[in-house]
């Protein structure tokens, strides 16, 4: 392999690239990537960057990014995949030819499907959407974020740090429902009434109105709520419509197999690609959280090169909520049995979730030291072989 | 080997004790400690600790 390209100059690319460079691949790496900035971290843009603006949050690499001898094609999208040809096209520029591809585009932020290009209106992905965001927080507005994921929950402590009047929308009955299940979920709603969040839940936002800018936010009861800034949280969607006709197998995101390959010589990692996770039996998963763009960008590069190896990880993922440090590891959320183990006063707890009576995952405010036991318990279930299929004998 | 971490950059995230469990140790107060000068035969999970850590709060060899 001599030519590599990375699409998508983000964490899962760069990992991917730092992984290729420090196995030894000495052949040219190109990396495409649609902002005009190299690297950054993302999670600051909802935390420490709403608050403060200070850039130096957002370093990602400390200075090493030129010991990668890359070269970077920073500003312009990746528009088109010639698998056959092997070239990444981009609009009117020259295309770039690889041998081994890194698919990297991560995700982009959902929008309301009426209303949502009003001025006012503002989703939260990259540099420029939270520079924008940061703009508005001066003139002091009402705020009425929608979605209470974590985008959304972590958008509203962040405002309400500022002092800024927020209200929280969500149909779910308690906040996090999908990814922390309900009883966490609740804890959370405590916390942001704790904080004066006006939390409005079981409610979807039906439309945004006003001219020339956002004024009301109306809700499926017939409340319409005075606005001046609107916050889109409603989830995020993998950036793969450059790969539409490639032949890739596209399913909300890049479909990868157990070895990480999208097809020979292609691999998917971070945001953007879903793949079969060994732990539940091979169904497809993708996960929109920092350490995965991580460990599967390693993976992939890895992949490229022909290390065989499974994906199996040990998700993990954190926010942080009016000051305290959500932690999780392994596979947490609605669709597994949750036993709150630990909940103080203060908004300490330790929640497991388990799946076929076996803890599958763990979540902990103040109790982060515990998950490391969770992890150990966690990754030997997932190393543990999948039971072979019984053969289907007629008797 | 030794190696540092920024104390004010560090989050708790626990990733360094996930991956060098041996060199990092959360207390029960979930407050990080090391062992500064750990031993050469653990470089490889230290430096899978210094890429894992969100923070970039892990640095090797006096960088
Ligand atoms: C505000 C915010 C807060 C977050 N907080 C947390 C947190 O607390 N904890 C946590 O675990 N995770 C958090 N995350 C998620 C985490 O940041 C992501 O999981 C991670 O960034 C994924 O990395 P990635 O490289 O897959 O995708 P990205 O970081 O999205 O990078 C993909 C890059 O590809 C580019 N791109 C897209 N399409 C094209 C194209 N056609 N051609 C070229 N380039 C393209 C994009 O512009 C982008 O720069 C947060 C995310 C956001 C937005
Ligand atoms: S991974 Fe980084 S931030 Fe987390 S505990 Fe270790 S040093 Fe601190």
């Amino acid at each position: 392999m001599r030519r590599v390209a990375i699409v998508g100059a983000g964490l899962a690319g760069l990992t991917a690239a730092q992984e290729l460079r420090r196995l030894g691949y000495d052949g040219a790496l190109v990396l495409v990537g649609a902002e005009p900035f190299r690297p950054y971290r993302r999670p600051p843009l909802s935390k420490e960057y709403l608050l403060t603006a200070d850039d130096r949050h957002l370093t990602l690499a400390d200075g090493d990014l030129d010991d990668l001898a890359a070269t970077w094609l920073l500003g312009h999208a990746a528009t088109g995949l010639d698998l056959p040809g092997r070239r990444v096209l981009r609009g009117t520029l020259p295309p770039v030819d690889f041998d081994g591809l890194v698919i990297a585009t991560g995700a982009g932020a959902r929008n309301l499907p009426d209303g949502g290009h009003l001025p006012g209106v503002m989703t939260l992905r990259s540099l420029d959407d939270a520079r924008m965001l940061r703009a508005r927080l001066a003139d002091r507005p009402r705020v009425v974020i929608a979605g209470a994921g974590f985008l959304g929950s972590e958008i509203a402590a962040t405002l309400r740090a500022l002092d800024l009047p927020v209200t929280l929308v969500s149909p779910d009955p308690v906040p996090l429902h999908r990814p922390l299940g309900r009883q966490v979920g609740a804890l959370v709603a405590d916390l942001h009434r704790a904080h004066a969040v006006d939390l409005r839940l079981h409610r979807r936002v039906t439309a945004v109105t006003g001219d020339p800018t956002v004024r009301q936010v109306h809700l499926d009861d017939g409340t319409a709520l005075p606005a001046d800034l609107v916050v889109v949280a409603v989830g995020a969607r993998p950036r793969v419509e450059w790969l539409r006709g490639s032949g890739l197998r596209l399913d909300d995101g890049v479909v990868v197999d157990g070895n990480g390959l999208a097809a020979p010589g292609v691999v998917a990692a971070g945001d953007v690609a879903r793949w079969p996770q060994p732990a539940l039996d091979g169904e497809l998963l993708r996960v929109e959280h920092y350490s995965n763009a991580i460990d599967q960008g390693a993976h992939a590069a890895r992949a490229l090169l022909g290390y065989p190896g499974r994906f199996a990880p040990v998700p993990s993922f954190w926010g942080d909520l009016y000051g305290r440090k959500l932690r999780s590891v392994g596979l947490t959320g609605i669709r597994y049995d949750t036993h709150l183990v630990a909940s103080e006063p203060g908004g300490r707890f330790l929640a497991e979730y388990h799946r076929d009576g076996g803890v599958v995952g763990a979540v902990t405010a103040g109790f982060t030291h515990s998950l490391a036991h969770y992890r150990d318990l966690i990754a030997k279930q997932m190393a543990a072989p999948v039971p072979a299929p019984t053969p289907f004998r007629a008797s | 080997m030794r190696i540092r971490v920024d104390m004010t950059r560090c989050q708790t995230h626990a990733q360094c004790v996930f991956a060098a469990p041996t060199v990092f140790t959360l207390d029960d107060n979930d407050e990080l400690s090391y062992d500064a000068a750990p031993d050469d035969a653990l470089r490889q999970a230290i430096e899978q600790a210094a890429r894992a850590c969100p923070e970039r709060a892990i640095f090797l060899d006096g960088a």
